[in-house]
């Protein structure tokens, strides 16, 4: 792996350990106000200051990383899993199938992806009830997101089959007896790999974007909790006079970004060294 | 070829009904109304309300309803702007987006295929670092972070340009750039790799070997060439900058389509979202057309309508 693969790496790991300690670390926990204490710059006590309500904004950014990685993981595994079975039968099957699955696709892709998230978060939200509201917006942005990402993995998986089910090795499988559903898991899947894991690498980071787009614009997570997004947009408010507000959550965002692109570009110069973008 | 345009044009018009389709299921599944307020109306108030709209009746008659307005250019009326039509308030907007959305793509594609270019012809020396890190920080910083960025630095700090509001040229920079900052680095790349695809080819070679000048052997050779890598791309260019728009014109204040797009969702309003929403498509319909026309019209080897569609 390259050296900015590295970098990307030990950011990752770094933004995984603050996700994980956060408030421990800095002794104060994300939802606790202190009136007398509000719109402080960074010192010694608050690392990166403090809010209009006087929470802690480090332990802040901390929860929102526990949030948008949360998120972007389990909406990224959840379009991993959808789009390669649909992509990868569609392909292997072929024929009217393939050309069914695909107009669908084709349909999904042409709508706006902000928009169809938007509208899906809002109908799941309204679908889902007997959980605490955190819960709810969680579930609903994950599989919202979910959504408009496992198109765009079917794609790729139903190209990468339809290449790999012309090989030699595939005959061979099945010249020795091997059915479909086994050719398909045992042999085409572990060839296909490595493409998909880079896929995976750059999904994770859309899908935080995504969500800290949504919560930017107040129709994800609401406050006391926090995910970039909402702090962003408090920053945002209130930067004219409080630019450290807007200044860490963005460097927050923008840092872990870099790292996934990073550690994503040096996946693929590792696993799928054919492709260039 | 006229065939293939209107065969491309009917299939279009296919994805339009079934994008209103879904968008219309979708809405009517959302919680809450479009009348739903903090101060609970009479009931036979709310009844004339919705008689009004026609809420009253069955939802698949509302639907064919709608579907008959559309066949005729009708958008029906907005809700929250009481006595406004959509297709006036969308007339409004448009225009605003469009611009937005044209300055944007020259940006990206000025900044983007000149970047890719340096890039490209300095394979591993300090330019070409340079310039993939630009574009991995250009696809990495979030829109609302760059145009708040952009906004306290340029704006309030420098007050060289003003920080929102759309009343004017001067005014249309600051969100282009914010808007043109992905799209550009995804530009960049493309024509790095296009480049690099031909950069060792025998007829770049040539150029040099009649004693062409570097510069233009860059431009009439290696680029023409490299371009095309970056016209496939123009689709998805298209798309990136539509969902941009929502959020840039939301930070700048600017009375584009988009930031109509996201309080109509939360006042449910449903009309101007399905509006929105059909221009959009529409957008990147009309756009994915354009593209394959334009790679026929550039690449001669590429057949329109062939076996191979």
């Amino acid at each position: 792996m390259s050296g900015a693969g590295w970098v990307g790496a030990g950011l990752l790991l770094a933004l995984v350990t603050v996700a994980l300690l956060g408030d421990r670390v800095s002794g104060h926990a994300f939802d606790a106000q202190d009136p007398d204490r509000a719109l402080e710059t960074p010192s010694l006590e608050h690392w990166m200051g403090t809010d209009a309500l006087g929470r802690d904004l480090f332990a802040r950014i901390a929860e929102g990383a526990r949030v948008s990685l949360l998120v972007a993981v389990g909406a990224t595994g959840i379009a991993l899993a959808l789009g390669i079975v649909y992509g990868a039968v569609s392909g292997y099957v072929g024929g009217r199938l393939d050309d069914f699955l695909m107009r669908v696709v084709d349909v999904l892709y042409s709508l706006p992806d902000l928009l169809l998230i938007i509208l899906a978060k809002e109908v799941l939200e309204g679908v889902l009830v007997g959980v605490s509201d955190l819960v709810r917006t969680l579930v609903a942005l994950v599989l919202a997101l979910s959504l408009t990402s496992w198109v765009g993995v079917a794609r790729l998986a139903r190209g990468l089959v339809l290449q790999a089910r012309e090989e030699a090795w595939v005959e061979a499988a099945r010249a020795l007896g091997a059915r479909g559903p086994r050719v398909l898991t045992r042999h085409v899947l572990p060839n296909i790999a490595g493409p998909l894991v880079v896929t995976a690498a750059f999904r994770v980071p859309v899908a935080i974007l995504a969500e800290s787009t949504v919560s930017f614009i107040g129709l994800g997570v609401q406050p006391p909790f926090a995910s970039w997004g909402v702090l962003a947009s408090d920053g945002f408010t209130a930067m004219r006079s409080f630019p450290h507000l807007i200044l860490f959550p963005s460097f927050a965002i923008a840092a872990t970004l870099v790292a996934f692109h990073l550690l994503g570009d040096a996946l693929r110069d590792a696993l799928d060294p054919r492709r260039k973008l | 070829m006229t065939r293939y345009v209107a065969l491309r044009l009917l299939q279009g018009v296919g994805v339009l009904w079934l994008v209103a389709t879904v968008t219309f299921a979708l809405l009517r599944l959302l919680p809450g109304g479009p009348f739903d307020r903090e101060k609970v109306l009479p009931p036979e108030v709310l009844r004339n309300v919705e008689a009004r709209y026609q809420l009253d009746a069955p939802v698949a008659v509302q639907y064919l309803r709608y579907l008959q307005g559309l066949v005729h250019g009708d958008l029906g009326p907005s809700y929250k702007y009481v006595g406004r039509d959509v297709a006036d308030i969308l007339r409004d907007a448009f225009p605003v987006s469009i611009g937005l959305g044209a300055l944007a793509l020259g940006l990206a594609l000025g900044f983007g295929v000149s970047l890719g270019l340096v890039a490209g012809t300095h394979r591993g020396r300090p330019p070409d670092h340079a310039a993939t890190l630009l574009a991995v920080l250009g696809m990495s910083v979030p829109s609302f972070v760059l145009g708040a960025l952009l906004i306290l630095v340029a704006g309030l700090w420098l007050g060289w340009f003003p920080a929102a509001l759309w009343e004017g040229p001067l005014y249309a920079i600051l969100p282009a750039l914010t808007l043109a900052a992905t799209p550009a680095a995804y530009v960049a790349r493309l024509t790095r790799a296009g480049v690099l695809d031909v950069i060792d080819l025998d007829y770049i070679r040539t150029a040099r070997a009649k004693g062409l000048s570097e510069s233009r052997v860059r431009v009439h050779h290696i680029l023409r060439n490299a371009l095309l890598a970056v016209v496939t791309y123009f689709g998805p260019l298209l798309a990136v900058l539509l969902t941009g728009s929502f959020i840039v014109e939301q930070i700048f204040a600017i009375p584009g389509m988009g930031r109509f797009f996201v309080t109509a969702v939360t006042n449910r309003d449903y009309p101007l979202v399905l509006g929105v929403t059909l221009v959009y498509a529409a957008l990147v319909v009309l756009a994915n057309l354009a593209v394959d026309l334009l790679y026929a019209w550039l690449d001669p080897r590429i057949r329109l309508g062939g076996a191979e569609r």
